[in-house]
């Protein structure tokens, strides 16, 4: 049954090229809830992406140094962006596009200079988990997967519930709503911000970890080929909430796993058009989520891209 | 001595501009005290300062006697002190209880919300009306998401209330409900502070009045031994004449509307085939309780709400029910609307560009692409100096920095250039003084002299009744009744609830 194959083989890489997606809006979200307007996702991939592999190559070539490093990688972009827009009021889109600009920039000079390009790794193993692992054999493609595949549910049900359902994300919702309601409430704009945006920036370099250390197992220059900005759409795609962001990662991952399995089907479309599509996807689904309304019906967090300042008038 | 709250030589600058100069405050245990003021007086800007939002450049403040510094408004509430702003600070995409939660945690989440729905429910049993918790925010009246801003403050064990102008968006009977509250709370031994343009509040509720000008305390007196003219005297500094609306001769037809209906995306029926004519040096009022189809109507006049059915005929312009807004203008439409900030003026572009942007439309200023700035600038200080707006620091600062008032005058010096066929007026009077409140009257009668028609709604009856011709009365989406003027203010007002 070779279509079954098909079917198995392209359902099993859907989780594994969604997660960079899912998990780069996830951080996204938590950024822009908190109202910073966020472009920094195609920097922080790739900084994530040369952290993970610098540490292999330079520590040890485990995940759990790896995926450690990636993090706290992007967490110092984040605080420098954070700094740059919530402390010194920076336009965010501009400051958002210049820490993108610096990244590919850095990484490929860093990239460079440690010798770090085209060094394979080992990386990330597959692993089947338990109840899942007794299923027949032919299954086994579907669940082999990276045990951050496995994680992901549970990563993205913990922000939910803090987003959500504790006086934490309430905090850092209304800050990203109406900053004046929160300051004159007691709350900390700034750090809450500031808190905000490393923290998603900590999950976008843990994407950025895994497209390195799970998917390509190496470094090369702009390895994210412009993931990030399609997290950006996926955000708007997904109203700023967590399980839409993941809806919309996994119909991504049925795109782009399906591209490669075409080629390989010896089914002849020109190169260009597939790497073309999941763009086009990108604007049709953005096009499809705003239909026939205004941007206040987006849902968008009511002071997205607005600095707080206390005692100034709007 | 049994002052809660002591304010003394407050002085507050913004970029040069001394918004409060040498401002003192006094206000006792278990009292109503008023802060009357003109639009721009400061009076927002010295209760923020209480409230520990503005940091102030200089003076004291002393609270039950003792001197403190407020860090901020987490310092003031500590020290008992809550403020309902003008605008209110509540977030939108909440629920009732969990803007009340942001500002009082009460532990962990989910008990947090039991436990303040608890509260919620007590405290407003004791204070006589009801929320309800779970109601989204967005979805509750002006007057709803003020109780919450009450019940908000009160949780939060404050002593000091501070209302800044609560009642511009109340209808009387809200008003009337909201100031009996405070009544009783000060009775408990609360202190609030009313901010507020009107005087009947003020002689009617509070047991003593501090009146604000240019920044500095005037007079702190019982108003129970003032006159509403002298009050307003020492509020204005001089004594004001009431416009007089004179005899005009009543022209051609200038607005035909015919069983216009509008209806909401919830399918609900806003407007119900409301028909109405003005003719020109006419103003025809529209009086109903808010939120009976008064915001749909101009809406459908001014060409911002889709219309379902029915006809909009303006001389001038033609038949107008689905044409944009650009067309209406072009053919003599002047708009005032309710919300001047979000609706009237660009807060964010100049004095000048929100002045001149009716006059680049006409092509008065050049062709596009090459405008003559200078002759806009002209145009703009020549309609500053016509209209007295005042606290203008410069042409080019920000319109949003204006107060209302002043804002109001400089939309009204706008719509009112040139000769307009037809004015539609919104509410032009909410939240302004009594001078300019006088000045946006005078104008509106001018305008009526010069035979332009007008058709002013207002929840404001006293406004309607004072300068309309005819008067409309708005219920449930239709015009119930009509009345000449001058009409039996009893009369009107049965025939506002009457269907409402
Ligand atoms: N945050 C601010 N930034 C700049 N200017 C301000 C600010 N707050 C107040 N002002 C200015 O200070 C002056 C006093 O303003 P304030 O809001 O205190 O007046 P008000 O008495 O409350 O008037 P209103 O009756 O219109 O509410 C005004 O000229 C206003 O433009
Ligand atoms: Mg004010």
């Amino acid at each position: 049954m070779a279509i079954c194959e098909f079917i198995v083989n392209w359902a099993g890489g859907v989780p594994a090229t969604a997660l960079p997606y899912a998990l780069a809006a996830l951080g996204l979200i938590v950024s822009e809830r908190a109202g910073v307007l966020n472009l920094t996702a195609e920097g922080l991939l790739l900084v994530g992406a040369l952290a993970g592999i610098g540490a292999s190559l330079a520590i040890a070539d485990r995940p759990w140094v790896a995926l450690p490093a990636a993090v706290l990688a992007a967490m110092a972009v984040g605080l420098l962006f954070a700094g740059l827009v919530v402390l010194l009021r920076v336009n965010q889109v501009i400051a958002g596009l210049a820490v993108v600009f610096f990244c590919q920039g850095l990484t490929s000079l860093l990239g460079t200079l440690a010798e770090w390009q085209n060094h394979p790794i080992s990386g990330l193993g597959k692993l089947i988990v338990w109840p899942l692992s007794e299923l027949p054999a032919g299954t086994h493609a579907l669940f082999q997967q990276d045990g951050l595949v496995y994680a992901l549910l549970p990563i993205f049900y913990g922000v939910h519930r803090v987003l959500f359902k504790s006086m934490t994300g309430l905090r850092l919702r209304a800050v990203g709503e109406a900053p004046e309601a929160a300051d004159s409430a007691g709350l900390g704009v700034t750090r809450y911000r500031v808190l905000a945006v490393v923290a998603g920036s900590a999950l976008i370099g843990l994407a950025g970890g895994y497209l390195a250390v799970g998917g390509t197992k190496m470094w090369f220059g702009g390895m994210t080929g412009g993931r990030g900005w399609i997290a950006v759409a996926l955000v708007i795609f997904a109203r700023w909430r967590p399980w839409r962001a993941l809806f919309g990662a996994l119909l991504f991952g049925c795109i782009e796993s399906m591209v490669p399995r075409i080629a390989a089907a010896g089914i002849s479309v020109p190169q260009y058009f597939i790497l073309m599509t999941p763009y086009l996807v990108t604007i049709a689904v953005m096009v499809w989520a705003g239909r026939g309304k205004g941007g206040a019906d987006l849902d968008e967090p009511g002071a997205l891209g607005r600095p707080h300042v206390r005692e100034e008038r709007r | 001595m049994d002052s809660v709250l002591e304010l003394r030589a407050i002085r507050k600058s913004f970029a040069g501009f001394a918004a409060l100069d040498g401002a003192d405050f006094t206000l006792r245990r278990g009292e109503v005290h008023a802060l009357l003021g003109e639009n721009g007086a400061g009076k927002s800007s010295l209760m923020n300062v209480a409230a520990g939002l503005y940091a102030p450049d200089g003076g004291r403040i002393l609270i039950g006697g003792r001197e403190q510094r407020l860090g901020g408004p987490r310092e003031a509430t500590a020290q008992g002190i809550g403020m309902v702003h003008q605008h209110f600070h509540l977030v939108k995409p909440f629920t009732v209880a969990e803007n009340i939660l942001l500002a009082n945690p009460r532990g962990r989440f989910s008990r947090g919300i039991e436990t303040i729905e608890r509260e919620i429910a007590f405290c407003t049993n004791m204070l006589g009306f009801v929320v309800d918790p779970h109601r989204r925010l967005d979805s509750l009246s002006v007057a709803e998401q003020q109780r919450v801003e009450i019940v908000k403050v009160l949780l939060g064990g404050a002593t000091i209330i501070i209302l800044d102008e609560p009642t511009a968006v109340l209808t009387d009977e809200e008003a009337d409900g909201l100031l009996t509250t405070m009544r009783r709370l000060a009775a408990q031994g609360t202190a609030v502070v009313l901010v507020t343009h009107k005087l009947r509040e003020v002689t009617r509720y509070a047991d003593r009045v501090t009146i604000m000008r240019g920044g500095r305390h005037v007079a702190a007196c019982d108003p129970k031994t003032m006159s509403t003219a002298q009050l307003t005297e020492l509020t204005v500094g001089v004594a004001l004449p009431s416009p007089v609306r004179e005899k005009t001769a009543r022209g051609e037809l200038r607005l035909i509307v015919a069983g216009l209906r509008v209806e909401h995306e919830t399918g609900r029926t806003a407007l119900d085939g409301v028909g109405f004519q003005v003719r020109a040096g006419e103003i025809y009022g529209i009086a109903g309780v808010s939120g009976n189809g008064q915001s749909e109507l101009v809406g459908a006049l001014t060409g911002t709400t889709a219309v379902a059915a029915g006809d909009i005929w303006m001389s001038g312009a033609g038949h107008i029910a689905d044409r944009p807004p650009a067309i209406r203008r072009s053919g003599g439409l002047a708009a005032i609307p309710a919300d001047r900030y979000a609706q009237a003026l660009a807060g964010g572009l100049s004095i000048t560009d929100n002045y001149a942007v009716a006059g680049v439309m006409a092509g008065r200023y050049g062709p596009w692409g090459w405008l003559d700035r200078k002759a806009m600038a002209k145009a703009a200080a020549a309609a500053v100096r016509a209209f007295d707006v005042q606290g203008v620091r410069g042409l080019k600062q920000r319109a949003g920095l204006l107060s209302g008032g002043n804002a109001q005058k400089l939309v009204l010096a706008r719509e009112l250039a040139g000769d307009p066929v037809l004015i539609v007026a919104h509410g032009p009077s909410r939240g302004l003084d009594a001078r300019a409140c006088a000045a946006v009257h005078e104008r509106l009668l001018a305008a009526r002299a010069r035979g332009n028609a007008v058709v002013l709604v207002s929840d404001d009856l006293d406004e309607v009744i004072g300068l309309a011709d005819r008067i409309g009365v708005m219920s449930r989406g239709r015009i119930v009744a009509e009345f000449d003027a001058p009409a039996d203010r009893q009369a009107i007002g049965r025939a506002m609830v009457d269907h409402g």
